[in-house]
C-alpha cells in the first residue's frame, strides 16, 4: 500500500528528508516494528537456514494466513489465530518430519500440510465475505497503521523468542550441525526440533501481523542465507543476519516513504541483490 | 451436472490439470524438490500479475515467469538439484516482485478489478472458457509427452546421480529440463486451481503413491490417479455445496487421500 496520502518526494536535503521520516507517528511505528521484525528474524532465520527448514519456514507462513482469516469469521482477535493455528503448524510438521524419513516424504509431508492450511485459509475467507477486499493485506501486510499497543506486543513476542532460541544456542548448533552426534553424546534432538519449530511459528505468527504471511519470509531467510555464505562461523554469522535483516527494513522502509511503491517490494529486492552480490564476492 | 456447460468445462480442464500435475509430482516427490514447485508457483502469481500490470495476456506472463523461474533455480543450485536456500530467496524476491506489480495493477486499473490478484492466487476453475479448457488439454499433453521423452534418464539420475553421471547421463541437464517443465506444469495448473493451491495437487497425490508402492510405473499411475481423483471428486463436491470453493474442495480431496495412504500400512499392521 503506497503512501501516496502524504507523498512529499525528496528534498535532496539528507538531514531533512531523515528528520522527516520521523514526523508522523505511523512512520515512527513502522520503523519501530520494522526493527524489532528485523532483529528476531535474523537470529531464528539464521537457525532455520542452518537446519535447512527453509521450507518449513515457508509452510508456517502460510498456516499464518489460516489463523488469520479463522480468527476474522469466528470473531475472535485476530493475535489468538494467529498463535493457535502457528503452533498447530508446527505440531503438524513436527510430527509429520521428525521421525528419520526420507528427504522426499518429508518434502511431500510439508508440500500437503502447506496446501492444506491455505485452501482452508481460502475457504474461511470466503466463508466470511466481505474479508475478500482484506485479503491482499492479510497475504502482503501493510506496515502502516501500526499502533504502539502492537509495538510492545511485538516487542515482548521477539524478547521471548530470542530469549529461548539463546538459552538453547549450544545444543541447537550442535543438533543442527550434526544430529548423529548429538544424539549420541545425549542430546535431545527430537525435542529441540520441536522447541524451535514452535519458536520459528511463534515468530511467523508475530511479524506477520505486520508484514503479512507472505512477506515474512523475506526477512526471515535472506538476510540469513547471504550471512552463511559471507561466514560460517555462528556467533558472527547471527550478528551479520541481524545487521543484514536491520540495513534491508530500514532502507526498505524509507524507500517506500519516498516513493509510491509497496514497501514488501523494496525490502525483497534489495535484501536479494546483497544475496546476489554475497555469492558473486564470496 | 453435466448438463451446465461450466461445470464440463472444469472437469475437463481439471482432468488435463490432474494428469499432469499428478504424473510430474511423482518425480517432483521422489527429488524431494515439493518446495521447488512450490516457489514456482508463486513465480506464477508474479509472472502473472507482471503480465496484467503490463496490460498483456495473463498467459504470456505466466509461462515466461515460470519456465525462466525454473530454469533460474537449476542453474543456481549445485548439480541443477535446486537447494532449499537458493530457493526461498529467489521465491522471497518473486514476492517482493508480486507485491509491485499488484499495486501497480490495481492503481492502474479500475476498481472493479481489485480481487484479480485474489483470482490468481486462488484460481477460479468455474469460469473457465472453451478456449481455456482447450490450451489446457494441449499443454498438459506436452508436458507429458516431454515426460515420457525424459523418464528413463530422469529416473536414474533422481535415485543415483553419482552412478548415472558416471554411466554419461547428462545429470545437470536433466535436472535443468525438468524444473522447467515443473513450471511449465505450474503455470498450466494456476489457470485452473490457482497459484497456491498447486501445491497440493502436486505433493499430496504424489506423496500417497509413494507411500503405497515403490515400483515406478506403478507410482507414477497410481500418483495421476489419486491426482483424477481428488480434481472430480472436489469439483462435485463444490457443486453440489456452492458455498465450497472449487479449489479448496480438490485441495481437501487431495489431503484427504494422502492422509489416509500414510495411515494405512500402520492401520493393516495393527489389524493383521
Amino acid at each position: 500500500m503506497p503512501i501516496d496520502s502524504v507523498f512529499t518526494g525528496l528534498s535532496w536535503n539528507p538531514v531533512h528528508d531523515v528528520h522527516e521520516l520521523f514526523t508522523y507517528p505511523f512512520m515512527v511505528h513502522a520503523l519501530e516494528a520494522g526493527t524489532i521484525v528485523a532483529v528476531m528474524s535474523g537470529v531464528i532465520g539464521w537457525f532455520m537456514v542452518l537446519r535447512r527448514q527453509t521450507f518449513a519456514g515457508h509452510t508456517l507462513s502460510m498456516t499464518a494466513f489460516t489463523g488469520a482469516s479463522a480468527a476474522s469469521l469466528a470473531g475472535a482477535p485476530v493475535a489468538v489465530g494467529y498463535f493457535g493455528i502457528c503452533s498447530l503448524g508446527a505440531l503438524a510438521l513436527a510430527a509429520a518430519t521428525g521421525t528419520r524419513r526420507s528427504l522426499s516424504s518429508e518434502s511431500a509431508a510439508t508440500g500437503s500440510i502447506g496446501a492444506f492450511a491455505l485452501a482452508l485459509g481460502f475457504l474461511f475467507v470466503n466463508l466470511y465475505h466481505g474479508a475478500l477486499n482484506g485479503l491482499d493485506s492479510l497475504l502482503f501486510g501493510t506496515f502502516l497503521g501500526i499502533t504502539s499497543g502492537q509495538v510492545l506486543a511485538l516487542l515482548v513476542v521477539a524478547a521471548v523468542a530470542i530469549a529461548l532460541v539463546g538459552l538453547a544456542a549450544r545444543p541447537l548448533l550442535f543438533a543442527s550441525v550434526d544430529p548423529d552426534v548429538a544424539r549420541a553424546a545425549g542430546v535431545r534432538v527430537r525435542l529441540l526440533g520441536l522447541g524451535f519449530l514452535l519458536v520459528l511459528g511463534l515468530a511467523v505468527a508475530e511479524t506477520s501481523q505486520i508484514t503479512g504471511s507472505l512477506l515474512v519470509f523475506a526477512l526471515l531467510v535472506t538476510p540469513a542465507a547471504t550471512a552463511q555464505r559471507l561466514t560460517t562461523r555462528p556467533l558472527a554469522g547471527v550478528v551479520l543476519s541481524v545487521v543484514l535483516a536491520l540495513a534491508v527494513t530500514w532502507l526498505g522502509l524509507a524507500l517506500a516513504y519516498f516513493s509510491i511503491y509497496p514497501v514488501g517490494f523494496y525490502i525483497t529486492s534489495v535484501s536479494f541483490a546483497l544475496y546476489l552480490l554475497a555469492r558473486a564476492f564470496a | 451436472m453435466f448438463a451446465q456447460e461450466f461445470m464440463r468445462n472444469a472437469l475437463i480442464a481439471g482432468t488435463a490439470v490432474g494428469v499432469a500435475c499428478g504424473l510430474v509430482g511423482w518425480f517432483v516427490v521422489l527429488r524431494a524438490q515439493v518446495f521447488a514447485g512450490d516457489a514456482l508457483s508463486h513465480v506464477a502469481f508474479t509472472g502473472a500479475l507482471a503480465a496484467a500490470a503490463a496490460g498483456i495476456d495473463l498467459k504470456v506472463g505466466l509461462f515466461v515467469a515460470c519456465i525462466g523461474g525454473g530454469i533460474v533455480m537449476g542453474a543456481l543450485g549445485d548439480r541443477a538439484r535446486a537447494d532449499d536456500v537458493v530457493i526461498g530467496t529467489l521465491f522471497a524476491w518473486s514476492l517482493g516482485l508480486g507485491v509491485l506489480f499488484l499495486s501497480i495493477f490495481t492503481t492502474n486499473a479500475s476498481a472493479s478489478n481489485g480481487t484479480a490478484g485474489v483470482r490468481v492466487l486462488f484460481g477460479s476453475i468455474f469460469g473457465l472458457s472453451a478456449a481455456d479448457v482447450q490450451t489446457s488439454i494441449v499443454l498438459a499433453a506436452l508436458a507429458v509427452v516431454l515426460l515420457a521423452t525424459i523418464a528413463r534418464p530422469l529416473l536414474f539420475a533422481s535415485i543415483d546421480a553419482a552412478v548415472a553421471a558416471a554411466q554419461g547421463v547428462p545429470v545437470r541437464a536433466i535436472g535443468l529440463v525438468f524444473l522447467a517443465l515443473v513450471g511449465l506444469v505450474a503455470a498450466q495448473a494456476t489457470q485452473a486451481v490457482g497459484a497456491l493451491l498447486l501445491l497440493g495437487l502436486l505433493a499430496a497425490p504424489a506423496g500417497a503413491a509413494h507411500r503405497l508402492t515403490t515400483s515406478p510405473w506403478r507410482g507414477l499411475g497410481l500418483s495421476a490417479l489419486f491426482a483424477l481423483a481428488s480434481v472430480w471428486l472436489g469439483l462435485t463436491l463444490s457443486y453440489v455445496f456452492p458455498t465450497l470453493p472449487p479449489s479448496t474442495m480438490v485441495i481437501f480431496t487431495a489431503v484427504g487421500i494422502y492422509t489416509a495412504a500414510m495411515s494405512l500400512p500402520p492401520l493393516a499392521r495393527l489389524l493383521g
